[in-house]
């Protein structure tokens, strides 16, 4: 278990340093240029020399991005113009757009996808994972048809249509909610609760259709099992085989997708965010790719796949912590 | 003459038009033992599902009655195929209980061994934890498993033979008075068979359950059981006191069911002349798997020299985890050995690579034992043996056509059943294509790796009988891997005897009964005898 977490955080270090590598190349070879960008439309040559080498950019492509690499480790001072602004460790560069160190910019998005990503998910896993027992219960009938087809309808449609129906009913139509706004839960605990529930049911309606076809295929497939007709034979009533052994069988599965999932909707909600004008991690990486804020975007990259890789362990953890047969090695 | 706890009347079980079961009717006394024998196909596991109710909710529709004496004397007997539900679960495991033929599957994989047990208990007795936990390692117990060691064990970690005990232990934990057995050995290997009888014969002494014992082997029954009642095609045969149906069967079904069991003492037939020239030399052959986690490497096979000569059928005999396989993987180069030496013709085998490897694997061929998932599913079974051709180079249609028919021929299957799909066919049929696919190449070294076990005895026969015939006509060198002895002997020129790896012993066919090894012995003594009548 220590052996493969050591494994897993080795491979993860490599892979943002490639991760890293290819976004630096990539804007390396694009065409425009971030530092004519940052001086503006009325800008001398002599001025745009003076941005570029304040913004690092004069240097050789390898050599800023073996500054990059090493301010992680022991910080940067960062000349914006103005004075020199001390980034420290683990410093992952400056935005000089924004005037602001790439982590502060990070550190204040994140907790709206933690926000965005814990309700939803226990929203999308109660809902997918109730609905598909239900349905399971009765194989075929009508409550299996009309939950699978419910399920599918939301699963369908695409999440930004959905947010905008979402919007048109609770705060146009019956205006029982407020538009959302993002409130930190440190600053009004309430007033965040209620702001995040639209941004909520948006994602997990749209997420739990797959969850409700996962668990009823997992179920029924668990259901023709021998280990389930054994229950059976000792007079087991089909709603605790169902409950509590035949879903057994489709947990491992639904754990594995499900922190794929909440591993996505951390690492940025990119529709979500921009249809409720949420600041997290999506948005800031919309904005950063279109005003070319390289560090902004090398940062955002990197921590999205670091998201990702940990949410790739987490799943693996728990397929062996589900399965007994399966063990970490 | 008692009251029969159990009373069938006209059972009938159809899946729409299909009928499995046409009119059975039995009784069965407390403490007697009954054998229901059939092939595949008889109803006899339909007619075992039906007693406990366990068709409801699915296609199957079941007539007639099933009658249930109740434990008090004066209450009403219970009419399983008419009860209500809740009725119908008390009955479940507690009046009866049934253990099935797939020991490895029939227990929850996500669940401690102990706790299903346990679980059982509570659910019928309404217990406590601890209540439960205790009548769960008395159960474990009885039927010889280490309670403290092995009561929190998952079922992964269990040998077949383990788990079948584990779940005639959740039938005991709830003393039942009937035990419903369908195949429960079927998927064992000889020796464990022997142990998981022996220990049901135990039981019926020790509390005085009932037992309904269901298989396609009248040799299993046979030794087992007081009645017997053979059926074929879903309705009865003949019946009566086993020793008098064993003696005297009166149906030509049940002499063609005795005679399919293969025996010990069944006269060897004559051999092809072997030639004295070596096809197959292996010395000292080394398999080791390395182990995980700090656990012991698994020594497969381990230091293994054997001399295969051209023409002949050489036995390989041992228990699940003997290396039998894992040899039998290796002289066809499917399985690489850790060290030692196979000359195959006078060369080794290990020094081939590519082409010439490819070229090779003509002449050395594999059957397996489960022709449901060595044949592609989504495959004709014609296209399946032409396979083989085609790898190696045949383009012709007409000539691959010719071919697969010739060869369907002449294992016994119509030419019409090229385009069927595997599970369209037979046990047996499917096995018969298997082998066509082996031979097709006209190999020169077959590895049979259980090719029979799969199959009903009477079937098994007919698939032993056939590869003997095949052995002579294609003058093949057959490896011939088992189990079972008395199978075994039937093919065999010389017999091979493996355990933990190694070849204890090494003898004749004819004087497999001069076996001086104690573990030969026990293999011998495992085969199934029918009672002395």
């Amino acid at each position: 278990m220590t052996a493969f977490l050591l494994r897993r955080l080795l491979s993860a270090v490599a892979v943002l340093l490639i991760v890293a590598a290819v976004v630096y190349a990539l804007f390396y070879l694009m065409p425009g240029d971030p530092a004519s960008l940052a001086c503006g439309k009325r800008c001398n040559a002599a001025e745009l020399a003076q941005v570029r080498q304040t913004m690092g950019l004069d240097r050789p492509v390898y050599a800023q991005f073996w500054t990059f690499i090493s301010s992680i480790f022991v910080g940067h001072g960062y000349d914006n113009g103005v004075g020199t602004v001390w980034c420290s460790a683990p410093c992952l560069g400056y935005s000089f757009q924004s005037d602001l160190p790439v982590t502060q910019l990070l550190t204040q998005a994140l907790p709206v996808d933690v926000s965005l990503v814990s309700g939803a998910a226990v929203l999308w896993l109660s809902l997918g994972v109730g609905l598909g027992l239900f349905a399971a219960l009765r194989p075929n009938g009508l409550r299996d048809k009309v939950t699978t087809f419910v399920g599918l309808t939301f699963g369908s449609i695409p999440i930004f249509i959905l947010a905008l129906l979402l919007l048109l009913i609770f705060c146009v139509w019956f205006q029982i909610l407020p538009f959302p706004t993002f409130v930190p839960i440190t600053q009004n605990a309430g007033q965040w609760f209620e702001n995040m529930l639209l941004p909520w049911f948006a994602i997990a309606l749209t997420f739990a259709g797959n969850y409700l076809r996962l668990t009823r295929a997992g179920v029924l497939e668990s259901l023709g099992q021998d280990h389930i007709r054994t229950l059976r034979a000792y007079g087991y009533t089909e709603r605790r085989v169902v409950t509590r052994h035949a879903v057994r069988g489709a947990l491992p599965t639904l754990a594995t997708m499900a922190a794929l999932d909440i591993g996505g909707v951390l690492a940025g909600a990119v529709f979500t965010e921009s249809m409720f004008g949420f600041p997290g991690l999506g948005k800031l990486m919309v904005d950063s790719a279109s005003n070319i804020d390289l560090p902004v975007i090398t940062g955002v990259t990197l921590l999205a796949s670091f998201l990702i890789i940990v949410a790739n362990t987490a799943a693996d953890l728990l397929y062996a912590v589900l399965d007994p047969r399966v063990r970490i090695q | 003459m008692t009251t029969p706890i159990l009373t069938v009347e006209d059972l009938r079980i159809a899946f729409g038009p299909v009928t499995a079961l046409q009119g059975l009717s039995f009784e069965l006394e407390p403490g007697r033992a009954l054998g229901l024998v059939g092939e595949s196909g008889s109803g006899k596991s339909a007619a075992a599902l039906s007693l406990l109710g366990l068709h409801r909710g699915t296609r199957a529709e079941v007539g007639g009655r099933i009658l249930l004496r109740p434990r008090s004397a004066e209450a009403d007997a219970i009419d399983v195929n008419a009860a209500d539900d809740v009725t119908l679960r008390s009955i479940r495991g507690r009046e009866l209980a049934m253990i099935f033929q797939e020991p490895l599957t029939s227990l929850d994989p996500y669940h401690r061994v102990g706790d299903q047990i346990a679980a059982v208990h509570r659910l019928h007795f309404a217990s406590s934890h601890e209540e439960a936990r205790k009548k769960a390692s008395a159960a474990l117990a009885q039927v010889g498993i280490d309670a403290d060691a092995k009561y929190r064990a998952y079922p992964h970690e269990f040998s077949g033979g383990m788990r079948q005990r584990a779940l005639i232990a959740m039938a005991l934990v709830l003393e039942p008075r009937v035990l419903v057995a369908d195949e429960p050995t079927t998927a064992l290997d000889v020796t464990v068979q022997a142990q998981i009888l022996k220990l049901l014969g135990r039981l019926r002494e020790e509390i005085g359950l009932s037992l309904i014992l269901i298989s396609h082997d009248l040799a299993v029954v046979g030794g087992n059981v007081d009645d017997v009642l053979v059926l074929k095609n879903g309705a009865e045969v003949e019946r009566g006191p086993v020793r008098e149906v064993l003696a005297q069967p009166q149906h030509t079904y049940t002499k063609d069911l005795l005679a399919a069991i293969p025996r010990l003492d069944a006269e060897l037939p004559v051999r092809p002349a072997v030639s004295s020239d070596v096809l197959l030399k292996v010395s000292d052959l080394n398999v080791v798997f390395p182990g995980r986690r700090g656990a012991t490497e698994t020594r497969a096979v381990d230091g293994v020299s054997l001399e295969l000569f051209q023409g002949e059928s050489l036995g390989v005999v041992g228990e699940s985890g003997s290396g039998k396989s894992t040899l039998g993987r290796s002289i066809v180069r499917l399985q690489k050995p850790t060290s030692g030496r196979i000359e195959f013709a006078g060369r080794d085998l290990n020094a081939w690579r590519g082409k010439a490897l490819r070229e090779h694997r003509r002449d050395l061929q594999l059957i397996f034992q489960d022709p449901a998932s060595s044949l592609n599913p989504r495959r004709g079974i014609g296209d399946s043996i032409a396979e083989p051709l085609i790898v190696h180079g045949e383009k012709d249609r007409a000539t691959l056509r010719a071919a697969v028919d010739e060869l369907l021929e002449r294992v016994g299957l119509d030419r019409s059943l090229y385009h069927r799909y595997p599970h369209q066919l037979s046990g047996g049929q499917r096995q018969r294509a298997a082998i066509a696919r082996a031979l097709i190449l006209r190999p020169k070294l077959v590895v049979c790796d259980e090719p029979v076990s799969a199959l009903d005895v009477t079937t098994q026969a007919q698939v032993v009988k056939l590869l003997r015939e095949l052995r002579e006509e294609f003058e093949l060198t057959l490896i011939f891997i088992a189990h079972d002895l008395a199978v075994v002997r039937q093919v065999s020129d010389r017999i091979a005897v493996m355990n933990q790896g190694r070849v204890v012993e090494l003898l004749p066919a004819a004087q497999l009964h001069e076996a001086q090894d104690p573990y030969t012995r026990t293999l011998l003594e495992a085969v199934p005898e029918l009672p002395v009548v």
